[in-house]
């Protein structure tokens, strides 16, 4: 492989096999820019797995290509050892800008992607209410998007992704549009939910902290050409609580570490 | 508007040429401006006849008949031109081209290809408003939050659904400003056709009153027609301020 892959530190030698969602050797070019190159990585199971790096370092790119949203140059995606070939059933996203029908409520938003599965209306509205409480909107059923906060808004989109029972949870920076207090709310929301839920998030975001946070794996991506340049699982203090984790010194040292690799690429 | 501290109701200022209007009238000046009193006491007399009431439906049928083609081919036309950059660059210099021309100069040409009757007024009235509702349907796609047909896409839409559920909602409030503009210019187009055609509808009427000098009655049809004119788009305008609700807020 030409990427170069530095040996990760705190490797839990885990579940190798268990991995839902492969990366194998992609590569993506938009024109003359080399978005990714020869891009291996995998996703396992059950697990949060963050994509890091600077800007233009193509890991939306990478995460829309999971999602089949963009066709790979070359190389592939396996899903459940399945090659994606476009969208899927086994994968719902979470859009950056929230992606809801403003002329929608709530309601209809968080059911609309069983809509488009073709799910009888009682039984889809009987999901999405389900999903709305568990996000903590019960009672902005019948509200529309305008009416509500930019952190309330990202809870529906949350909800839509979750309600069609997607297998991989495809998150693209989905907290950046909030504010920093709705963000910390949300980060240890998607902790009791990536623990609770048997599913598997692959979480793009550009914040260290955020990914040190709430990630059991971390992939380093690196620009021009992009590639993995490190991969890091966090150990110990992922089974602390919430209110722990920022003064975890591993949770320090992590952070300290992935920004001194980062520095340089930052303008 | 504030006069003297009151405040006067919409358009009052349309009584200050209303009696300039009578003036030059009562003047005697020219046999071509009679009194206002005059003309709408001509209306009045004229608004129940038969010849006046067909000439209202022949009218009203043209229009309606002629919006509607305008729209049921207009907007999804255009929606699909937003949608396809192939589609876009065949038809977008023709639906340039018919928005910026003298559409009148086409009516004789439809005459002789559709007869001198109401198809041809029909069609004059769809190519008078079809161009606009065109040209906004596909800047109300083009517009849209990108991310929404990635959503669509992401949960599995087909085609026939994105259309339905994603791309006509999205772009809905510009539709409504485009039908608005071509509505006003079917009327436009509606009164061209049966003034050139000139034996259908208000075009006898007025083919009819203008050559017999009736001058009166001339102005109380064409005071008829300005009404019916600026009421449909009041109305039009009226009805988008309540479906546009969320324009503002996406």
């Amino acid at each position: 492989m030409p990427q170069t892959k530095k040996k990760p530190v705190h490797l839990q030698e885990a579940q190798a096999a268990d991995n839902v969602v492969s990366v194998r050797n992609v590569s993506k070019s938009y024109g003359d820019v080399e978005a990714l190159r020869n891009l291996t990585l995998d996703f396992p199971r059950g697990q949060l797995t963050s994509l890091l790096g600077p800007s233009g370092c193509g890991k939306t790119t990478l995460l829309k290509i999971i999602a089949g949203l963009i066709e790979a140059d070359s190389g592939e995606v396996l899903v459940d050892g399945k090659t994606v070939t476009g969208p899927g059933p086994d994968r719902s996203f979470v859009f950056q800008d929230f992606a809801l029908l403003p002329w929608a409520t709530v309601l209809r938003n968080v059911a609309f992607g069983l809509e488009l599965r073709g799910v009888a209306r009682a039984e889809r509205e009987d999901t999405a209410r389900r999903f709305i409480k568990d996000v903590g909107l019960a009672g902005f059923e019948n509200s529309y998007p305008h009416e509500l906060s930019g952190g309330m808004r990202q809870r529906v989109g949350l909800a839509r992704a979750l309600s069609v029972d997607a297998d991989v949870i495809l998150m693209d920076e989905p907290f950046s549009a909030v504010d920093e207090q709705t963000r910390r709310k949300f980060q240890e929301d998607l902790l009791s939910l990536v623990k609770n839920e048997s599913k598997t998030f692959i979480f793009v975001t550009h914040s260290i902290e955020e990914a040190v946070y709430v990630s059991d794996q971390i992939a380093i991506l690196l620009p021009r050409p992009s590639r993995v340049s490190e991969i890091i699982r966090p150990g110990s203090f992922r089974q602390k609580s919430v209110e722990n984790i920022r003064r975890d010194s591993e949770y320090l040292d992590i952070v300290d570490r992935i920004w001194a690799s980062l520095r340089s690429y930052v303008e | 508007m504030y006069l003297f501290g009151y405040k006067l109701p919409g358009m009052s200022s349309l009584l200050v040429w209303g009696a300039l209007w009578e003036l030059i009238g009562r003047l005697d000046l020219t046999f071509f401006v009679p009194p206002l009193s005059k003309v709408i006491a001509t209306l009045f007399s004229i608004i129940g006849t038969p010849a006046f009431l067909s000439a209202l439906g022949d009218t009203a049928y043209a229009f309606v008949m002629g919006v509607l083609f305008a729209v049921v081919i207009g907007v999804p036309v255009g929606i699909l031109m937003g949608k396809n950059r192939l589609l876009d660059e065949l038809l977008l210099p023709w639906v340039n081209i018919f928005l910026s021309a003298p559409l009148t100069a086409l009516v004789p040409v439809l005459m002789v290809l559709f007869g001198f009757g109401v198809t041809t007024i029909i069609i004059t009235t769809t190519l008078f408003a079809i161009w606009i509702i065109i040209l906004n349907s596909r800047a109300g796609v083009m517009q849209m939050n990108r991310s929404l047909i990635e959503m669509a896409h992401c949960f599995g839409a087909s085609p026939l659904e994105a259309f339905t559920k994603i791309y006509f909602w999205a772009a809905l409030p510009e539709i409504l400003g485009g039908i608005r503009i071509g509505v006003i210019r079917a009327v436009k187009g509606v009164i061209i056709g049966q003034l050139l055609v000139s034996i259908v509808g208000f075009g006898a009427l007025f083919e009819l009153y203008s050559s017999n000098f009736l001058m009166s009655h001339f102005w109380a049809v064409l005071v008829v027609l300005f009404a019916l004119a600026f009421t449909i788009s009041e109305l039009l305008a009226w009805l988008e301020r309540r479906v546009a609700f969320y324009a503002a807020k996406r």
